[in-house]
């Protein structure tokens, strides 16, 4: 037994285990945020792109499938399918114009581009503005599983979790992504080697929005709701962070991280506006003094962004 | 009265003064993170934060301590500014050896920390700053009302541009630039970098905060003035390339004028009109219009 099938086993064990010790409204919530900050990560911890602007996927992404569950009234599955892909397709436009430069305007390109998308939420029709779009049908999976029951939705969203959580396992251990990490760590040796750089980089964007749409839909309809919190570039922040406190380029750090920050703000939330700042000190102490991360703690070779010359 | 293009005079010219006075913050910010960029090699998210802590603090002085528009317009930007030296010092100089993108995810996390305590203090309905007596009133022009105020931030705004660019052509601009190229010969000529470094980002800090006292009479004073206008910022950023000076103070009354004109002509897309044109030159021109590639 490998290390990562024991690393598996226990996450599947634990997923069996934890509707039973904590509330599986609070566990689907650290899920979701969960699939999300891993295909974050799997651009910026194996891609080596930090982008700023991922909220634009998952936001679309549960715009998207609120309104095909609510106003089309269809099943959740085809619901979470269009969101996906909406995010996929999002992630291929947006992708191929942030490609086009690195580093810190690569960062800066994302963000305003989920800026953009931001206040197309607020304006455009089918989002419901200010209001977002609310109490959005949960409906029966397949037809025949009643969502409605927390207990049979916790279960769907772990398949959609582990299901999301194994695809990356498999891309960030294939061909595809060695390749990739050599991108991050010499693009210009990697493009001498004959490897199209733009390519793969275009293709983990696209990956890593398709996978971040996932979450969002599934989000929607744990919350069944879909609303401006989703697109705002505090999400983008969000997911950062994280991915950060997890550990970045860790397979486990990002679900470790979310299940720290989901608590954190669960914890935290009578206390308001000091969410923020306390939010703004975990960053700061990360970046200072903390930067492998819970998960990297317990590796001997963290992975770090490299200095770019 | 007249019209242009179908468009009543009057509306048209004020819509391009508002397009000027967005430009003058633009430019006035991008300006800012360009010379930040430029020798510390880090994009400052909290520069957004650091604007709106100019505009409190203008707001705090006449409140608290009875002191008007025209110390403020001195006092602030130093005040602010000695702040970001402070926060060079301890924190940032810290991550000089690091990947930048940490010193973006640090001033991130210190934009979060400096709104999240002005929104805990003051909420975020706004506070209002009068227009100093001095420049109350206006010029009627014929064809368009002239606010005084609004006449002189456009002034203003462009003579600290024109300064700071005249500033790169002197001795201490050939420092920067020196700097900027290779920091440990510069150091073996005996000129202190590190000391240079910290006082960039002071300056480029007060730069923000100047801005953030002209905004004050015309915005409402509130802890997320920063947060939107700094975003929008990056994308002038990204048009115009971080490579010259002049260039970002083009670029951002140039941005402001087409914003303002947007407004008029099809008031839906006003607020993504910058994130489009961004779009349109990565695609044309990926390094920017005043860029070199990087």
């Amino acid at each position: 037994m490998t290390r990562y099938t024991r690393s598996f086993l226990i996450l599947i064990a634990l997923l069996v285990i934890g509707p039973h010790i904590l509330y599986p409204i609070f566990l689907m919530k650290v899920l979701c945020f969960a699939l999300f900050a891993c295909a974050f990560n799997l651009l910026l911890g194996y891609g080596g792109l930090l982008s700023f602007g991922h909220a634009a996927y998952f936001g679309m992404a549960s715009y998207v499938c609120a309104h095909a569950a609510k106003i089309w009234g269809w099943p959740p599955e085809l619901c979470i399918l269009l969101g996906t892909s909406a995010a996929a397709l999002l992630g291929l436009i947006f992708g191929a114009l942030a490609i086009r430069r690195q580093g810190i305007y690569f960062a800066m390109i994302t963000l305003a581009l989920a800026q953009m998308i931001y206040f197309f939420a607020l304006q455009a029709g089918f989002t419901g503005g200010e209001d977002g779009i609310q109490s959005v049908p949960r409906g029966n999976l397949f037809g025949v599983i009643n969502l409605a029951n927390d207990l049979a939705l916790y279960h769907v969203v772990a398949l959609i979790f582990l299901g999301g959580f194994w695809m990356i396992f498999r891309i960030v251990h294939s061909p595809f992504g060695q390749v990739l990490k050599a991108i991050r760590d010499n693009e210009s040796r990697a493009i001498s080697l004959g490897y199209r750089a733009s390519q793969y980089k275009l293709l983990v964007f696209v990956l890593s929005a398709a996978l971040a749409g996932l979450a969002g839909a599934t989000k929607v309809i744990v919350f069944q709701l879909a609303s401006l919190t989703d697109v705002h570039w505090m999400m983008s922040g969000e997911v950062i962070l994280i991915v950060l406190v997890g550990g970045m380029g860790t397979i486990l750090g990002p679900v470790v991280g979310a299940f720290v920050i989901v608590a954190m703000e669960n914890y935290l939330a009578p206390l308001g506006a000091w969410v923020t700042v306390i939010q703004g000190l975990v960053f700061v102490v990360c970046v200072l003094l903390f930067r492998q991360g819970i998960v990297g703690l317990f590796q001997r070779h963290p992975a770090r962004l490299k200095k770019s010359t | 009265m007249f019209t242009i293009l179908g468009i009543p005079s009057q509306a048209l010219f004020g819509q391009l003064l508002l397009g000027l006075i967005n430009g003058s913050f633009y430019a006035l910010l991008s300006l800012g993170l360009a010379i930040i960029f430029g020798l510390l090699n880090i994009i400052n998210f909290a520069h957004g934060a650091q604007y709106m802590m100019g505009a409190f603090l203008t707001w705090m002085l006449l409140s608290y301590f009875g002191v008007g528009y025209w110390w403020a317009l001195l006092l602030v930007p130093v005040l602010v500014g000695i702040f970001g030296l402070v926060l060079e010092r301890l924190l940032i100089s810290r991550l000089h050896h690091l990947d930048h993108l940490y010193g973006l995810l640090l001033t991130f996390g210190l934009a979060l920390i400096i709104q999240g305590l002005f929104r805990i203090r003051y909420g975020v309905s706004g506070l209002p700053y009068g227009i100093p007596l001095t420049l109350a009133g206006g010029q009627n022009l014929g064809f368009m009302f002239l606010p005084n105020y609004r006449l002189w931030v456009i002034l203003l705004s462009l003579s600290v541009c024109l300064a700071t660019w005249l500033v790169e052509k002197t001795k201490l601009g050939a420092y920067l630039r020196a700097a900027t190229e290779n920091p440990t010969l510069v150091q073996a000529f005996g000129i202190n970098v590190p000391r240079l470094i910290t006082l960039t980002y002071g300056g480029g800090v007060g730069l923000a905060a100047l801005a953030g006292v002209m905004a004050a009479p015309i915005y409402s004073v509130n802890p997320n003035m920063g947060a939107d206008m700094i975003i929008t910022v990056f994308a002038v950023v990204v048009i115009g390339g971080m490579g010259s000076i002049a260039g970002s103070i083009v670029t951002g009354f140039a941005l402001g004028l087409i914003e303002g004109l947007t407004k008029l002509l099809y008031p839906e897309a006003s607020s993504t009109v910058i994130f489009i044109i961004m779009a349109i030159v990565l695609l044309l021109k990926p390094a920017g219009l005043f860029g070199r590639r990087v």
